[in-house]
């Protein structure tokens, strides 16, 4: 089954074509990044102004790209949400324009769904039952993955998420958005030892999280060192350093708890935070100290994009799911809703 | 002969046109028309479907496809914009973007007989879309350029004030806010009309007669506010 994916939950319009027989087969993407940078942030309104722009060309790109024409797509798949409910729509409506014209099934499916499975379109894709690690710029989740549909959620961030902590982070040491490689990149240079930023919520049980304590103490840091006529471009360094250490370590040894209280072997991380080297260096030996493997979706596909959710998508469709005529754009939608595929989902 | 599927979602109400037009018949102009606000995502599709099988037509037979491109609800546009772009580019036909403004006087001229029609369309956040057209034998001129404006600041079409102006459209709800010289030159004003895609269908297959029609891609919303990105940088 060839199935078309379109992503447009947020500010990246991601296309891709899946084909049961044969993987993945071509994927494109546009981001608005550049456009919503001098905002400070995603202005819904231009997101969704731009997706419908964007999303034609990028599926004809995306067929040639396959050597395809329209007629030989067999379903199509759209991100149906969680995200902002504008561009979500652009989306539906499209990808029910489309396999209306075309007669093919249509289905919306979960963006997290998405981001979750990503290390399935990989040379080696993790095994179910595994332990995700979802860390993006709106979730930051520990899901059991018992198999495609099948998920429990261990724990999330009772408020900011570690990518917002980052672009938050990020505008305090006056850097650009998206803050997160920003931030990264400055720690590099920054000494581990200056400065010590708390790791919450790791001194109790359980595998929540919390960041916004974090950016209050990273606030009261960069303030007091600019009162004192101390920061500099080494002190800047250091504190991403010692905020990036936090938010890392945090992130470690809750996987840790994750992987201890599932038993299981395999860590799926996924989300933009993934693409973080401090992240995938720490969680490399964490997990060979314990025999397990940590597997993680090529960059690209760590943060939003078409494939994953063409991917997911087909597995759907082949099991029979497909929407009605309604076009589905959910803001909310909490993933434990989720059901395996070919049931009926809620 | 041209046979067209046009649609519509830019205001509170949603509508689907066909329009079979083929030598030597009466034209076939088969409509629905709904109040459904927030309802596009659900009505819009079996509303096509509907019109299809009463006409015992199929996507196939379509020349071209249009809807209304705005201005309107940004949501509703690009709802409509989806469905017809995904339609036009699967069906591999041209795409017709057709402005509600100019619906809302079509609108006025058939039902009414109306030949001055200043549709008016409320913008939100105080301000109004607005237009101005001379409508004869079903054509019609545009006399002022569609615009957003406040709505002390509506003004009658330059070198036409002493036209018999009737105006249409919800922008109309908002009669007390507007200047007196516009209240004294609108003979009647109809804030109950909608943009329809019965309208729409009979301006698109003028449009593709006249060689219009473009690839699905560029037929983009008309939102007329380009001014959306109020939270600035904090
Ligand atoms: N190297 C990095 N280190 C830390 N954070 C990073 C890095 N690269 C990207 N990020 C962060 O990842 C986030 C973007 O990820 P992604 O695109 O997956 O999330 P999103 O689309 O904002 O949210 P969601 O997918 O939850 O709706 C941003 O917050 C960004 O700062």
């Amino acid at each position: 089954m060839r199935v078309l994916g379109i992503e447009t939950s947020c500010d990246e319009t991601g296309v891709a074509l899946f084909d049961t027989e044969r993987g993945l087969v071509a994927d494109a993407l546009y981001s608005q990044i550049a456009m919503h940078a001098d905002y400070g942030g995603v202005v819904p309104e231009l997101a969704s102004r731009d997706h419908t722009r964007k999303l034609l060309p990028l599926i004809e790109d995306v067929l040639n790209d396959a050597g395809m024409t329209r007629a030989e797509l067999d379903g199509i798949a759209y991100t149906a949400g969680p995200g902002l409910v504008g561009a979500l729509m652009v989306g539906a409506s499209t990808a029910h324009g489309l396999a209306r014209a075309l007669n093919i099934p249509v289905l919306g499916v979960h963006h997290m769904e998405g981001h979750l499975l990503a290390p399935m379109l990989e040379d080696e894709p993790p095994a179910f039952p595994f332990v995700a690690l979802l860390v993006s710029g709106g979730h930051t989740q520990l899901v059991e993955v018992r198999g495609l549909g099948d998920y429990e959620l261990l724990g999330e961030s009772v408020d900011d998420a570690a990518g917002e902590a980052f672009d938050k982070a990020a505008k305090m040491l006056g850097l650009e958005y998206p803050g997160g490689p920003n931030v990264a990149r400055l720690a590099e240079q920054g000494d581990p030892t200056r400065f010590r930023f708390p790791r919450p919520m790791t001194d109790r049980p359980g595998l929540d999280f919390s960041f916004s304590g974090l950016k209050t103490h990273m606030l009261t840091a960069v303030r007091s060192l600019r009162e004192a006529g101390q920061l500099d471009d080494q002190a800047r360094a250091d504190v991403a350093r010692a905020f990036e250490e936090a938010v890392v370590d945090t992130l470690v040894i809750k996987c840790r708890r994750a992987l201890d209280a599932t038993g299981l072997k395999r860590l799926v991380v996924a989300g933009g935070v993934s693409a973080n080297t401090r992240l995938r260096e720490r969680l490399a030996v964490e997990t060979g100290k314990r025999g397990a493997k940590a597997f993680y979706p090529r960059g690209r596909f760590c943060t939003d994009n078409g494939a994953m959710i063409a991917y997911v998508g087909a597995q759907r469709l082949v099991a029979g799911e497909r929407d009605d005529s309604a076009m589905r754009a959910v803001p909310r939608w909490p993933l434990d809703q989720l059901a395996p595929a070919g049931s009926a989902s809620a | 002969m041209p046979t067209l599927l046009a649609l519509d979602a830019s205001s509170s109400a949603c509508s689907a046109a066909l329009l079979c037009r083929r030598d030597g018949h009466d034209d076939q102009l088969l409509a629905r028309f709904v109040q459904a606000p927030r309802e596009h995502t659900r009505r819009l599709m079996p509303m096509i479907d509907e019109l299809l099988d009463e006409a015992g037509l199929t996507l196939a037979d379509m020349d071209a496809l249009a809807y209304g491109h705005g201005p309107g609800s940004f949501t509703g546009l690009r709802i409509a914009a989806g469905v017809a772009q995904g339609l036009a580019f699967g069906l591999e036909i041209p795409l017709i973007g057709v402005s509600t403004l100019e619906a809302l006087a079509l609108a006025g001229h058939r039902r009414l007989h109306l030949r001055h029609v200043m549709p008016v369309i409320d913008a939100r956040m105080g301000e109004l879309y607005t237009a101005a057209y001379r409508c004869h034998a079903g054509e019609l001129t545009r006399l002022a350029d569609e615009a957003l404006v406040s709505p002390e600041r509506l003004t009658l079409p330059a070198g036409h004030e002493e036209a018999d102006w009737v105006g249409v459209g919800s922008g109309w709800e908002q009669w007390e806010a507007l200047p007196v010289t516009v209240q004294a030159g609108v003979s009647q004003h109809l804030p109950d009309m909608q943009p329809a895609a019965e309208d729409m269908v009979l301006l698109a297959a003028q449009a593709l007669a006249s060689g219009g029609g473009e690839a699905p891609h560029l037929a983009q919303p008309v939102y007329l506010r380009d001014q959306v990105a109020w939270q600035k940088s904090r």
